[in-house]
């Protein structure tokens, strides 16, 4: 029997085209290249420039979400998109993809949304993948057992004229976590929790792969809120091994294999976990039941405490003065001190219909604070339909929140959902970094029901005060 | 590219830690279709007012960092998003390297391709620097060194083949088009 593997090295290997080499990195095929609006155009620009076609327009799927607005007049109303230049931005994804041949889940699409959404909607998102996307959130397919990772548009080109990317083969790293995440606590404390402890660096150069027992209880959505926040820790890929709850995920999603093609896939897909004896680089134990709710304090994800405890006081510290000067807060105080003035339900962190739902838990027959502005924006057009047919749209305006289309939205600013200068933002998306919501915007990270507690109260506020 | 062997400049030193790639570009100049012209967004909210107008006191725009080529900077620069917005604006400033004890990963591949070089150097050598702004150095890509004032020169890792890549001038799509009947047979390998 050969040496026992871990999941990344099973999926690393069974894509090296031409392994690693003292003089030069490997040479990895893509299954999966996700592309859109703001990371793409440079590629295509390059490709015509060298008259290159994309190789493998089979495996290459375009959808636009980061620079779209999220207004309805301005998707479906024929109301001009307010920001011109993502206007220009989004009619050449369109150009772009039509003269390349590549398949576009353009603006009016019903199969539109967040990239990182509807790829495992769709059923494209599989087991044993290798996917890229010019998109640091990428690691969220990881969820699924891919190895899956954020890259940088020269090499959304890379991938577009080969199918390939050069690679340096990561270090592995385990993330076990024992216990049971307790009620009130969600898959979003915990991978705060774990950014906290590993720090915003600390998996720089390494592939995560989450194991425990709390991570084989959580379905798929929250396998995906844990995964895509591993590039907040420093990795570019974090894994989950496939199991039963991953397998009946994606039977019957649109793109899933079906018939005997489905049975074969499911049979590969049980050889993916690590195997028995597989050693890690690096290993740490997270015990789950010990969490809390979390939520940030500081200008980095890092920046994390309890929601019962107090923002700490290490005044000297530069990184720490400088977060509080931005943020506005004060040293040693309690977090739910914090005011609110925005509250963002969505992302590819939490923008998943479970995720709608949980906030809705807290949110029906209660009204947001007076001065409290809410948006829920869903993550994809899916995910609205879904959240529509449950009325949570209707929990949602009842208590004052604005309900929108599909999109990146608040979570990066730029397509005119932001938060104003020196405003506090509760927001469930996955960067608190210094203007990521607007200039001056003052975020802090939490799960969606913290989000929608802290909506309520108009202050940071324990979101099992409503839900125990 | 233009092949890259040897930088010499005096230093620009920003010791913020963890200057995530939000700061380097903020999203909503992402909306470009290019990649020129970046260099008048780099750190555009630590650089000008809410008019628009150069922050005197700000690094970059004091008259020591003209003509700068080397940036150094806090640990775990260019953490974030992958944007590549960020070494096309670091670029297009004018700097052809940027030194620090820690550099994010998705940062450092982008900023290989774009012909700017990140340095990374033991913690000594990036206290010192961090200490001593506008210091004049030589990075020696050829022979992975970087030469301090007073003779003193330390060496960085670098990945052996960007080095190539870089140091001929060369880009690594040409080499991945070269591998065009490997990347075939590998095609028709998994779909046997």
């Amino acid at each position: 029997m050969s040496d026992p593997k871990t999941m990344f090295e099973k999926v690393w290997a069974a894509h090296e085209v031409l392994p690693q080499t003292a003089d030069t990195p490997a040479v990895i095929f893509i299954d999966l290249h996700l592309t859109h609006e703001v990371t793409s155009p440079q590629a295509f620009a390059m490709l015509k420039s060298r008259g290159l076609k994309v190789r493998r327009p089979d495996l290459t799927l375009a959808t636009m979400d980061h620079a779209t607005p999220t207004r309805t007049e301005q998707v479906f109303g024929g109301a001009p998109i307010s920001i011109e230049s993502a206007a220009k931005q989004i009619r050449q994804l369109e150009v772009n993809c039509a003269e390349f041949g590549v398949e576009l889940l353009g603006l009016q699409d019903s199969r539109r949304g967040i990239v990182h959404i509807i790829g495992p909607e769709l059923g494209v998102t599989q087991p044993g993948k290798t996917i890229v996307c010019g998109d640091s959130h990428t690691s969220t397919h990881g969820a699924f057992g891919a190895l899956a990772f954020g890259i940088g548009t020269t090499e959304v080109g890379h991938v577009m004229a080969t199918q390939c990317l050069l690679q340096k083969k990561p270090k592995t790293f385990a993330i076990e976590v024992s216990g049971r995440l307790r009620p009130g606590v969600t898959p979003k404390d915990l991978i705060l929790a774990i950014i906290g402890t590993v720090g915003v660096s600390g998996g720089t150069g390494y592939v995560f792969e989450y194991r425990g027992e709390a991570i084989r209880a959580m379905d798929m959505e929250q396998r995906m809120t844990i995964c895509n926040m591993s590039i907040e820790a420093g990795a570019r890929a974090g894994m989950i091994a496939p199991d039963e709850i991953t397998f009946a995920y994606l039977k019957d999603k649109p793109r899933s294999p079906k018939a005997a093609a489905w049975d074969e896939a499911v049979a590969y897909w049980r050889t993916l976990a690590t195997d028995e004896g597989a050693t890690f680089d690096k290993t740490i134990e997270i015990d789950a039941a010990s969490l809390e709710p979390m939520i940030t304090y500081g200008t980095n994800p890092g920046m994390v405490v309890p929601i019962s405890g107090r923002i700490p006081d290490r005044r000297g510290d530069a990184v720490f003065d400088a977060a509080m000067t931005y943020m506005g807060l004060t040293p040693g105080a309690p977090i739910t001190a914090a005011p609110v003035n925005v509250v963002f339900i969505g992302s590819c962190t939490n923008g998943r219909l479970g995720d709608l739902q949980a906030a809705a838990r807290v949110l029906k027959g209660q009204r947001v604070a007076p001065g409290v502005h809410m948006l829920v924006v869903p993550g994809s057009q899916e995910v609205k339909r879904e959240a529509e047919q449950l009325g949570l749209h209707e929990i949602f305006k009842q208590a004052g929140a604005e309900w929108r289309e599909s999109g990146c939205s608040m979570c990066l600013g730029m397509n005119g959902d932001t938060v104003a200068k020196g405003e506090y933002a509760v927001s469930t998306s996955n960067r608190n970094f210094e203007g990521r919501q607007g200039i001056g915007a003052r975020t802090l990270l939490a799960s969606p029901e913290t989000a929608a507690a802290s909506a309520i109260r108009g202050r940071v506020t324990d979101p099992r005060e409503f839900i125990i | 590219m233009d092949p890259i062997t040897v930088i010499r400049s005096r230093t620009v030193v920003m010791p913020s830690t963890n200057i995530d790639t939000d700061q380097i570009v903020p999203a909503r100049f992402l909306t470009t279709t290019t990649k020129e012209g970046l260099g008048k967004q780099l750190f555009a909210d630590w650089r000008y007012d809410a008019a628009g107008q150069p922050k005197p006191d700000f690094i970059l725009n004091r008259p020591e960092a003209v003509g700068c080529r080397v940036l150094v900077a806090g640990r775990n620069i260019g953490c974030g998003s992958s944007r590549e917005h960020a070494p096309w604006a670091l670029v297009d400033f004018g700097f052809q390297a940027v030194i620090s004890a820690e550099i994010a990963d998705i940062f450092r591949n982008n900023s290989l391709k774009n012909g700017l070089l990140p340095i990374i150097v033991d913690d000594e050598t990036h206290a010192w620097l961090l200490a001593n702004p506008g210091v004049e150095v030589e990075i020696d890509l050829v022979h992975a060194s970087l030469k301090l004032p007073n003779d003193r020169s330390v060496s960085f890792p670098i990945d052996g083949f960007a080095r190539h890549c870089l140091t001929h001038g060369v880009d690594e799509l040409g080499y991945l088009l070269s591998q065009d009947a490997k990347i075939k047979a590998y095609e028709s390998r998994r779909h046997a």
